[in-house]
């Protein structure tokens, strides 16, 4: 199936990546490319068969809801770019 | 530089004829030496490296040392280690020096491996040649011109050029086991869920599985045995006793059922690479090993299936990396949205944005049923082929890779040729099955693979089989001729 410009900026926009006007055509050809690749699965009788979500047959672990993990907010915060008071900044949101 | 494997090492470690020191600096001098024309390492951690030989040293004078004590070693820079930064092979991790280990960096140390680097790779382990890699391609130490595969490729290459004797690799459509293959060297891939994933950068969770890079499967087995094993850190790490893999590396193959997938042998398999793999074959037979022909139908679905279910997982991992908490992140955003997206249009490199991408499109409202459902179910037959060989065979054997090593810039700019390259590995990972790649022959100079499969938790069959073939083999002991010259540097490196 083939991509449309429209449907690459839309794809962009819920991947929240940026794409320029120069950019769209290569995405278009190889986002196409990959798309009629993983269509010929729509060939496939796949009926009655269980979706397979995890190679091995187990179930999600679950453990006791304590506090296992201390505070480490400044060991973290080192890789952040913009930290004020123990906060990370953005741009502001709300008028 | 000589090529000397983890059990010689640890023999000499222990009677005392070699120090860790002596290792690490040789190592160290190989990579800043000879090696720098690989581009295999994304960076190096001497000062570090030479503390830890010392205490390694130590340990062995007190005689309180296990096997792997001083042994040199170097991380894929997928796991977050401490000491040195972890870039995932992106622009947009660039710097950034994780505030924890990786679960099986922890363990390794603590087994006394002593890390001297992290190893190139493609961006997010995105890609079959470390091509894709921010920081350029890595060289094939085979020939210079050729890709090691990937992409684990900075491990492969580092280890078959002899620069550390062993390296981490992850394996998430054949990242061990094809770049092994193109560089003439053993990369095992554990059954899914055997390593901890945890501190073990993210691409697609329901695939990813860490293994290694080596000269032989004993030094796969005597690194798994510190590798491997439950962690509560990861919930999808299996909770069961870890074998002692080195115990079963001799058990007799007599008797034993070798499946040969006729699908493995179809068009696209170059003929002298066929030759070798079947040769291969006929040595596992040689030890008393039964071959009979099984059949694989859904194999050629495992790429397309790859291709939703791969994307999908990676498009929801790396929606993490939005500018705010680590990372790069894009200078002068008027408002939020537009940090985001310019943050990641910087940050991420062409393949890593076609794969988020694509995995936003078949996520998408409208969408899902026919690709990321459709995908599962395909996934779910795919298994089940496997099982059904498992019913009847110990073990699988086929090819790695269809070619030997490809050149540079040969795949580039062609994505789904790229893909389809991976058409022997990727079924292992949807299967979650381990699986190895060891050396069985050269095609035109250049080394190719014998790939072993196991069933789930047959990992100790997959290095039994593996060792059994080395000890009848001299494949794993070609080692490339040194390569290049000095001024070949300049072009191997730079980013792109």
């Amino acid at each position: 199936m083939a991509l449309y410009p429209t449907d690459v900026r839309q794809i962009a926009h819920l991947a929240r990546l940026e794409v320029s006007d120069d950019e769209i055509a290569d995405y278009v050809d190889k986002l196409s490319q990959i798309i009629d690749l993983v269509d010929q699965l729509q060939q496939v009788d796949t009926g009655g068969v269980v979706p397979m979500a995890h190679p091995l047959d187990m179930s999600q672990r679950l453990r006791a809801d304590e506090v296992s993990e201390e505070n480490q907010r400044e060991l973290f915060q080192r890789n952040a770019s913009a930290v004020t008071d123990g906060l990370y900044r953005v741009p502001k949101v709300i008028d | 530089m000589q090529r000397q494997t983890i059990a010689e090492l640890s023999r000499q470690l222990q009677d005392g004829s070699v120090k860790s020191r002596d290792l690490v600096e040789r190592c160290l001098t190989a990579i800043e030496g000879p090696g720098r024309q690989l581009n295999a390492f994304v960076s190096v951690c001497g000062e570090q490296a030479l503390v830890a030989a010392d205490a390694a040293d130590e340990l062995l004078k007190a005689g309180r040392a296990g096997p792997l004590t001083g042994i040199p070693f170097a991380h894929k820079d997928i796991f977050c280690t401490t000491e040195v930064a972890t870039t995932c092979g992106s622009r947009m991790l660039e710097g950034y020096v994780s505030p924890f280990d990786a679960t099986a960096v922890a363990r390794l140390r603590e087994a006394g491996v002593v890390l001297v680097g992290k190893t190139n790779m493609d961006e997010f382990a995105m890609g079959s040649s470390t091509e894709t890699s921010y920081f350029g391609p890595t060289g094939n130490p085979w020939d210079l011109h050729r890709s090691p595969g990937g992409s684990s490729g900075g491990s492969a290459a580092a280890v078959a050029a002899g620069l550390v004797p062993a390296a981490s690799g992850t394996d998430t459509g054949g990242s061990i086991r094809q770049p092994a293959a193109l560089t003439g060297i053993t990369g095992f891939k554990p059954t899914y869920g055997r390593v901890s994933r945890y501190g073990m950068v993210a691409f697609a969770s329901s695939l990813d599985q860490a293994g290694t890079l080596t000269l032989t499967a004993q030094d796969a087995a005597m690194l798994m045995e510190a590798m491997a094993g439950f962690d509560p850190r990861d919930s999808t790490s299996v909770d069961r006793p870890v074998p002692v893999y080195t115990d079963e590396l001799n058990t007799s193959l007599a008797g034993k059922r070798v499946g040969v997938p006729r699908e493995f042998f179809d068009e696209g398999l170059d003929p002298d690479n066929e030759q070798r793999v079947r040769e291969a074959i006929a040595v596992l037979e040689g030890q008393g090993a039964k071959v009979v022909e099984v059949s694989l139908p859904n194999l050629g679905l495992s790429v397309p299936t790859y291709y939703i279910v791969a994307p999908a997982e990676c498009s929801s991992n790396l929606s993490r990396f939005d500018g705010v908490r680590y990372g790069h992140r894009h200078q002068g955003a008027a408002d939020l949205e537009s940090l985001y997206k310019l943050t990641r249009k910087e940050g991420f490199g062409a393949e890593v944005k076609r794969r988020i991408m694509t995995g936003a499109y078949v996520l998408s409202a409208g969408y899902y049923d026919a690709y990321y459902l459709k995908a599962q179910q395909v996934r779910q037959l795919i298994s089940e082929d496997f099982k059904r060989c498992f019913a009847e065979v110990d073990i699988l054997a086929g090819p790695t890779t269809p070619t030997p090593a490809f050149l540079l810039g040969e795949k580039t700019d062609d994505p789904v040729q790229m893909y389809l390259n991976d058409i022997y590995t990727i079924g292992v990972n949807l299967a979650g099955l381990p699986g190895i790649s060891v050396p069985c022959g050269l095609v035109q100079g250049l080394p190719v693979g014998l790939q072993l499969i196991g069933p789930h938790f047959g990992d100790t069959a997959v290095l039994n089989f593996a060792h059994v073939y080395q000890q009848q083999t001299q494949w794993h002991c070609l080692m490339p001729a040194p390569t290049g010259t000095p001024d070949a540097a300049d072009n191997a490196g730079g980013a792109s």
